[in-house]
């Protein structure tokens, strides 16, 4: 077998990820902190919008998506907004039930 | 030439590439189990707002953040393993694993006893003191149980494929230029911490 690396394979350092998870942990403080106070309905929305930025984290440096192809990035496009379909449509014929 | 030719030329049968792909395609389909569960736990929410605030309040926040951070910290364990693999350390990448799995079970340690907490107290599906609250706060504990259970045997999975890779490591089947199996499973593993970056703020913070 051939010495040389993958060309596919990308090395992410441990200063990247240890910087990621400090992201994170702070993204989980505001959100535990922000729960605490009583904005009506924007406390779900705000904390919801948190867990969607750290879960744009995970995915792009946890999960490499960052560094993956373009069909892998069409892939999940497809796959979310296919789940936000369904959540749309659900909430859709909910508001005719009532 | 695409990266995946570029695979068959370098290692023979290997697609690495391939295989990365395969594992996606899951996640997607465990995107759709516990998508249909957070749909349903939206529309009740919807319906009975007041009911599963009040449910909310028998939770232990403290427990949640602990775990939150267990998880976070073991998915960047996770990727740091891929990483030490990769630079040929195979020692620290088995120790990053073992550090991860420490977590995980950190985390079945904490649920353990935040569900026996509830259980004493005579919250689990079907109990008369449930059965005796409001349905929104029925529905709730219902989802709790179905969710975070779902999840957690999605942790005890993800420990059962990490043991794996470390029998494969000392097996000399997983190293420094072959190790997509490793990085699968830290896919696996990242989803279990996505997948409780939502149940965390959904269950535990509502106030």
């Amino acid at each position: 077998m051939s010495e040389h690396q993958h060309e596919e394979s990308h090395v992410i350092e441990y200063g990247n990820y240890i910087f990621i998870w400090l992201g994170l942990l702070a993204f989980t403080g505001i959100t535990v902190t922000v729960s605490g106070i009583d904005l009506g309905n924007w406390t779900i929305a705000i904390a919801l919008f948190i867990a969607c930025v750290k879960s744009w984290y995970v995915l792009n440096y946890f999960m490499h998506m960052k560094y993956e192809d373009k069909v892998f990035k069409i892939f999940i496009v497809t796959a979310l907004v296919t789940f936000m379909i369904f959540l749309g449509f659900t909430f859709w014929d909910y508001s005719f039930v009532r | 030439m695409s990266s995946t030719d570029q695979a068959v030329l370098q290692h023979g049968h290997r697609d690495d590439y391939g295989s990365r792909m395969g594992m996606w395609l899951f996640l997607f389909t465990e995107l759709i189990l516990f998508g249909g569960l957070f749909i349903i736990y939206a529309v009740y929410r919807y319906m009975h707002q007041q009911e599963f605030h009040m449910a909310a309040q028998e939770l232990n926040t403290t427990i949640g953040l602990i775990n939150t951070i267990a998880l976070l910290t073991s998915s960047m364990t996770a990727a740091m393993s891929i990483t030490a693999m990769q630079k040929g350390n195979i020692r620290f990448s088995k120790g990053l694993i073992w550090i991860t799995i420490g977590f995980a079970f950190m985390f079945m340690v904490n649920k353990f006893f935040e569900w026996s907490a509830k259980i004493n107290h005579g919250i689990f599906p079907g109990s008369k003191d449930l059965l005796a609250k409001p349905d929104g706060e029925i529905l709730y504990f219902g989802l709790y149980y179905v969710m975070t259970g779902l999840h957690t045997f999605h942790v005890i999975i993800g420990v059962i494929f990490f043991l794996f890779i470390l029998r494969q490591i000392k097996q000399g089947k997983i190293h420094s230029t072959r190790y997509v199996r490793l990085e699968n499973s830290a896919l696996y593993w990242h989803l279990v911490d996505l997948i409780w970056i939502f149940l965390f703020p959904l269950f535990y913070l509502i106030h």
